[in-house]
């Protein structure tokens, strides 16, 4: 598959062309700049490049939307826990074009995920889509991946422009408009209709912090046609020791009878810092899962919106936190019920050791129309240390009468109880925590349905709750 | 094996054991018995080393050793067993992961390798059948929605695993019907040998007919109030515990 695009530019050439730094501290008050204007001036390179770029127009709305807000501050009622603004005083470099570093095989080897030899994998470096690292194994009848502004260009491009920005319905935020300004190397993902794709789609998106610290964005956009299937898995990998800082975007579309899964990893280390963005809008009757696995990274926010848009939709949306450090991981979600007889179902966990801070916003809209919802949402949460903080709010938003909805939170430290029962048995204090533990966070496990991955982050969690042993 | 002295025991200023005295040999089966509220739990938890309990006078020796000095996991490496009279459940945590993972640390106490899963499921399926117990139980969360009887059966079941030296029973017949209560029995007497004590903690005589005692020990008020043989637990039964509660402590503390 080859990228219709400009030239690349290189490097260097990029860097002397374009003589801005953004908020390099150890130069005078005349280079620093405010983000805003960073990113303005980053935004019209861009548009400059891409002339004709179908994505021209929304990348304009997303500026626009960008800088009438700004950088959301403690102050923006969604971020009030989360403390984004600071990230951008750092120096970053952001590439805006596909003058990314060229990784190996070799390079990305470690962060691909079992069951790869199998999966269709797409790879993104530094917030472009990567084909040559990209593999895949689905043939083109049943799985479609092509260039985003290419899809925007061809057969797609009515598809895009309806769908392409429908979070931002949900996100009034300038990280999620910043995200739109610069929309332009993801991919467009295509399940086609009456498909269940048997191998899993794994995306990768990849950071290299070698040289600089990074900034990247992502925006992918997935179709799930009518009656197709299609398990959906994504990681972030940051290679090099300097700091990484990603705001990625993926809107979904599910379509009448289809069933995704979405499976979200995040267990990369405390320099890594990422904003994610999943929007699945169910257009017709069909159903999600998503699971959101938080183990590590510096500060990580996550958005879930779920738009219940057809009737008789399900979803259900599982998260687990395990967090140490100074970890900090938000979990927003929305599940917008926007027409009748919708089901969802949503329960968060959190483990917190440390300094590890953790937050849980669940919104459950249920529209005027959208009688017979049902709608539960339940967030637990364990602190390990009386350093570690959770910060958990349902807010429940109901217009209609006939609903069923319940939501329940949870914050204590490890039951005594179940601890002195283990360890009357013989088992030592730490590995009796670990048991339990591994037991709480048991049930999200099994809502992974891919094995491979399930084992894996189960070894993952095994392995994290043993090594606090020593 | 179990030798208690002037043990005092309570639950922040309140005291709630006055002064028990005990001795439990190896081969023996002794019997608690007493009146709800006389500290029968709260003997069979300062054995188990239950936090939150302060000891202020007194001494436990356990197989030469000072059990009050060890941790409630070292206690149980010892060769101790405490089936709860409210097992407490364990989410996510099935009953054989559970298990295993007690037999093997106590495996590693003395030295020993840990048994590997073949062995391990060798002898599971052995001894559950003596509890009459399904594997689905087994593979299930620990205690999670069982009912009465089961959690009390998965009790004993893991005592019949773990094959402690002294196993302290506090009212495992409460709740039980009475099938379930002769398959209890069955698994206690199972165990029941020249090696083994047995403290069986209980308000009535009914499992008594089934775990027939050598000693019976009524306890009131946080002391043992009167001892005797198994036809004690018949008077107590006939009597009621006003009868106890009429004639004053008969054993006085050395
Ligand atoms: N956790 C506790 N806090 C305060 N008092 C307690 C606690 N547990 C038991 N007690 C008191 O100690 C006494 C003995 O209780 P327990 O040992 O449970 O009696 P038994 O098992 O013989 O019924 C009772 O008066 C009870 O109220
Ligand atoms: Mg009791």
């Amino acid at each position: 598959m080859i990228l219709s695009r400009i030239q690349p530019v290189k490097q260097n050439q990029l860097k002397k062309k374009n003589l801005i730094n953004w908020k390099k501290s150890k130069n005078s008050m005349r280079d620093m700049m405010d983000p805003v204007q960073y990113f303005t001036i980053k935004h019209q390179q861009l548009q400059d490049l891409k002339k004709d770029s179908a994505l021209s127009v929304i990348r304009n709305k997303g500026l626009e939307a960008f800088t009438r807000l700004g950088i959301p501050t403690l102050k923006h009622e969604e971020w009030k826990h989360t403390r984004i603004s600071g990230l951008f005083n750092k120096d970053f470099e952001f590439a805006i074009d596909q003058a990314v570093p060229s990784l190996s095989d070799q390079e990305i080897k470690a962060l691909r995920l079992p069951g790869h030899e199998v999966a269709n994998e797409i790879v993104f470096v530094n917030g472009c889509y990567s084909p040559s690292l990209s593999r895949i194994s689905t043939g083109d009848h049943q799985l479609r991946i092509v260039p985003l502004e290419e899809a925007a260009r061809n057969e797609y491009r009515e598809f895009v422009s309806k769908h392409l920005g429908h979070s931002g319905n949900y996100l009034k935020d300038g990280i999620n408009a910043l995200n739109t300004a610069f929309a332009h190397e993801g991919v467009f993902i295509h399940v086609k209709k009456g498909h269940a794709i048997e191998y899993p789609i794994y995306l990768y998106h990849i950071t290299d912090s070698r040289t600089n610290n990074n900034y990247s964005q992502v925006r992918n956009l997935i179709l799930v046609s009518e009656l197709a299937q299609v398990q959906i898995v994504q990681t972030f990998g940051t290679i090099g020791p300097l700091e990484s800082f990603a705001n990625e975007v993926t809107e979904i579309v599910a379509e009448r009878d289809s069933i995704t899964s979405f499976y979200k990893i995040q267990n990369e280390n405390s320099n890594a810092n990422l904003v994610s963005t999943t929007h699945i809008h169910q257009i017709g009757k069909s159903q999600t899962h998503t699971v959101t696995i938080s183990l590590d990274g510096g500060i990580v926010r996550n958005n879930l919106n779920i738009v219940l848009d057809a009737e008789n939709c399900e979803s259900h949306l599982c998260g687990l936190y395990l967090i140490k450090g100074q970890t900090h991981v938000d979990n927003h979600t929305t599940v917008d019920n926007v027409k009748p007889n919708c089901f969802s179902n949503e329960l968060y966990k959190g483990i917190m050791d440390e300094q590890a801070t953790g937050v849980f916003n669940g919104k459950i809209f249920v529209r005027p129309q959208a009688q017979k919802t049902n709608a539960y949402q339940s967030n637990k949460n364990v602190l390990l240390s009386n350093k570690a903080s959770v910060n958990t709010k349902p807010q429940l938003e109901i217009f209609a009468d006939d609903v069923k909805c319940s939501h329940g939170c949870t914050v204590g430290s490890l039951d005594e109880e179940a601890l002195f029962y283990l360890r009357s048995r013989g088992i030592g204090e730490k590995k009796a925590q670990s048991l339990l533990l591994h037991g709480f966070a048991a049930d999200i496990l099994e809502d992974i349905k891919i094995k491979p991955i399930r084992d894996y982050i189960d070894h993952l969690i095994t392995e994290r709750l043993e090594y606090e042993e020593s | 094996m179990l030798t208690i002295r002037n043990l005092h025991a309570g639950i922040e200023e309140r005291e709630i054991l006055n002064g028990i005295n005990l001795e439990i040999k190896a081969g023996e089966v002794h019997a608690i018995m007493g009146p709800n509220g006389s500290g029968k739990s709260t003997l069979a938890s300062v054995l188990a080393g239950r936090e939150g309990y302060t000891v202020s006078r007194g001494k436990v020796d356990f197989l030469g050793k000072n059990l009050l000095e060890l941790s409630p996991e070292d206690r149980a490496r010892e060769g101790l067993f405490l089936a709860f009279q409210y097992p407490v459940e364990i989410p996510g945590v099935s009953t054989t992961n559970f298990i295993k993972t007690a037999l093997n640390e106590i495996r590693k106490y003395h030295g020993e390798d840990p048994l590997d899963a073949v062995g391990f499921l060798k002898l599971m399926k052995e001894r559950m059948k003596l509890l009459q117990i399904d594997q689905s139980l087994l593979s299930r969360s620990l205690n999670e929605g069982f009912s009465g009887g089961e959690k009390k059966r998965n009790e004993i079941f893991q005592m019949i695993m773990l094959q402690p030296k002294l196993a302290i029973l506090d009212e495992t017949d409460s709740g039980l019907d009475i099938d379930a209560l002769r398959i209890v029995a069955q698994g206690v007497n199972q165990f029941r040998s020249k090696e083994n004590g047995i403290l069986v903690v209980t308000h009535y005589q009914r499992l008594l007919d089934y775990i027939v005692p050598d000693f019976v020990h009524v306890l009131y008020n946080g002391r043992i109030v009167k001892s005797g043989t198994k036809e004690l637990a018949l008077e107590l039964e006939e009597k009621g515990y006003d009868f106890i509660k009429n004639t004053t402590s008969e054993t006085e503390p050395a």
